[in-house]
């Protein structure tokens, strides 16, 4: 008897490893979170400070269209207007959002409802080396290939949210493909049984089943590409022209959020109003790309069909 | 199975990088310099030649640019601050600490597409495009063209140099492209027609025109005299006075051999080859030799 109940009291070797493994998990897990929370902390105190301790008020920056950090007014008011990088940043998301849906979303339904063979065997390959492509070979094509393009035909420098849009557009072509596929996959086989049992022909099954029950997945598809529009730096800075102006037409060089960011980081001296400024609009974009990320789970919630 | 001899392989490699690092007997020494790009392969060559001329002693060189260089060097993080401009410009920084050695000196230039009709402006002229007073080619003398500007970025030290040269009181220039490299600056003005902007001396070559101003060639004999007058000190801060090995680097810097071979070899102009100084201020007086 006493062996038995000593036999249960001792901890067995598996429920060791349990721990082990739960502790493991445990401290990776608050790793993570405290170096996310950090990292929001440190940018948003340093973009911040353009407010607090410059005294820059938040209607001149979100509304102002001047922007010579380090330089004032004649009233005296630091020109830190960020509303043309702002402008910048949603104009080329969106456009090219626009652009890249339609094609996404024909790949992705070719892949898994018209011809699923050929798209594994042709397209998955080619959607996965696009992912893999570093985001400077994209710049470097759009500025010797894009630019020149659109200089021939619509005049000017080439430069601005034009090329930037088509170069986002490949680069986010397959971020948004690729889930729209699983999306589309993860659609349950019987929804499309029950639509051909029906008397539904192929299309309509596509268009009214299938596409209605991943349509939430496929916003979120699209939202994922958005965010990763928004965050490019380095292929826009390239392509854009990097004036600090508000884009009054598609060809005229303008900026967005990253691209001044990756540009100016460098040369300005940190604690300087030139260097805060740049923090917040940093703290821009990790804002923007949390309201993504939080848009993703909402819509992921609301929009599943019951 | 695969996996396994993966791990093994890479946990050698790995163990052996380590080892590696921890062999040779020759006592180490390393420094770190930080800052401006343009001056980048001029201070990674010399810390190249400097490190296989002085087993052990080793020159660590990372760009980030000029701002970041004078902030890291009154910080204290690093050993040397690059920068291509006077510490004294950039607000903020402590420049009463920083000792400042002059390592080089770099023509800067503007260059046009080279469809452009125009060989020379004046210095006047060339102001008024950088503000966008002139804004077409026929202005001055040439075909009709409109002007495009490419600018470098705010705060970068070529731009700074190039502003406070050209520029008079009260003007400043107006917003436009801006690129953030002189071979990216390069390649826009040899594609796009119409277009100016401005490089260092080292990035000339034939896919552009380097213009005249005031009627004298951009090279280097002339920036010695200053009758070409848009150049720019290269900066070494050291916090304080350099001692050690920090110090070693400078005179090595700053010794007849680097400034005869390897100073101009990169495409810079040796400080001694001049036969006038600048001061903060922008005054230039002779050098009595």
């Amino acid at each position: 008897m006493e062996e038995t109940v000593q036999h249960f009291k001792k901890r067995s070797p598996k429920r060791k490893q349990e721990r082990f493994g739960k502790t493991i998990s445990l401290v990776a897990t608050i790793f993570i979170v405290s170096i996310v929370f950090s990292i929001l902390f440190f940018v948003a105190s340093r973009g911040l400070r353009t407010f607090t301790e410059h005294g820059v008020s938040a209607i001149d920056f979100f509304a102002g269209t001047a922007w010579r950090p380090g330089e004032v007014s004649d009233a005296g008011e630091p020109l830190v207007g960020a509303f043309p990088m702002i402008a910048g940043s949603f104009l080329v998301t969106i456009f090219s959002a626009l652009l890249a849906t339609p094609f996404a979303l024909g790949a992705a339904i070719f892949m898994t409802e018209i011809s699923p063979k050929t798209g594994k065997k042709y397209l998955q390959p080619v959607i996965e080396l696009l992912v893999g492509i570093p985001s400077v070979v994209y710049g470097f094509i759009g500025l010797t290939v894009i630019v020149p393009f659109i200089r021939q035909i619509f005049g000017g420098t080439g430069f601005g949210v034009l090329a930037a849009t088509l170069v986002l557009f490949v680069m986010i072509l397959p971020t948004t493909t690729s889930m729209a596929v699983d999306t589309l996959n993860a659609v349950p086989r019987y929804y499309r049984e029950a639509s051909f049992a029906m008397g539904a022909t192929r299309w309509q099954t596509i268009y009214k089943v299938v596409l209605r029950a991943a349509s939430p997945g496929l916003l979120t598809a699209v939202i994922f590409g958005m965010a990763r529009a928004f965050g490019e730096a380095l292929a826009v800075q390239m392509v854009i022209g990097n004036a600090a102006l508000v884009p009054d037409s598609l060809t005229t060089p303008a900026s967005t959020l990253t691209s001044i960011l990756t540009m100016n980081m460098g040369n300005t001296v940190l604690g300087t109003l030139e260097n805060d400024v740049l923090w917040s609009l940093a703290t821009i974009l990790l804002f923007m790309s949390l309201f993504f990320n939080i848009l993703t789970r909402w819509i992921g919630k609301k929009g599943a069909m019951k | 199975m695969k996996l396994k001899r993966m791990i093994t392989t890479t946990t050698i490699t790995i163990a052996g990088l380590f080892l590696g690092a921890c062999g040779p007997v020759v006592e180490q020494e390393s420094i770190t310099v930080v800052g401006s790009t343009a001056m980048q392969p001029l201070v990674e060559a010399a810390g190249e030649q400097f490190s296989s001329e002085n087993l052990g002693k080793y020159i660590n060189v990372q760009g980030g640019g000029s701002g970041t260089g004078l902030s890291q060097i009154s910080a204290g993080a690093v050993d040397i601050g690059n920068s291509d401009v006077f510490a004294e410009q950039k607000d903020e920084i402590d420049a009463s600490k920083l000792e400042d050695h002059l390592v080089a000196v770099v023509g800067i230039g503007p260059i046009v597409n080279p469809e452009v009709d125009v060989d020379d402006v004046s210095l006047d002229e060339l102001a008024k495009i950088f503000t966008g007073e002139i804004t077409n080619w026929s202005e001055l003398g040439g075909k009709d063209r409109k002007i495009v500007v490419i600018n470098r970025a705010s705060g970068s030290g070529t731009r700074g140099a190039f502003e406070s040269i050209i520029f008079q009181e009260g003007q400043k220039s107006m917003i436009t492209q801006e690129q953030e490299a002189n071979g990216t600056v390069r390649s826009i003005v040899s594609s796009t027609p119409g277009t100016i902007s401005y490089v260092a001396f080292p990035y000339f070559d034939d896919s552009i025109k380097a213009l005249h101003v005031n009627g004298f060639e951009p090279v280097d004999e002339n920036v010695y005299t200053n009758d070409w007058v848009i150049w720019a000190y290269q900066h070494m801060y050291t916090n304080g006075e350099a001692e050690g090995l920090t110090k070693e680097f400078i005179d090595y810097m700053l010794s007849d051999t680097t400034q005869e071979n390897l100073v101009p070899r990169v495409g810079y102009i040796p400080v001694s080859k001049m036969e006038v100084e600048r001061d903060l201020d922008g005054n230039v007086t002779d050098i009595e030799k």
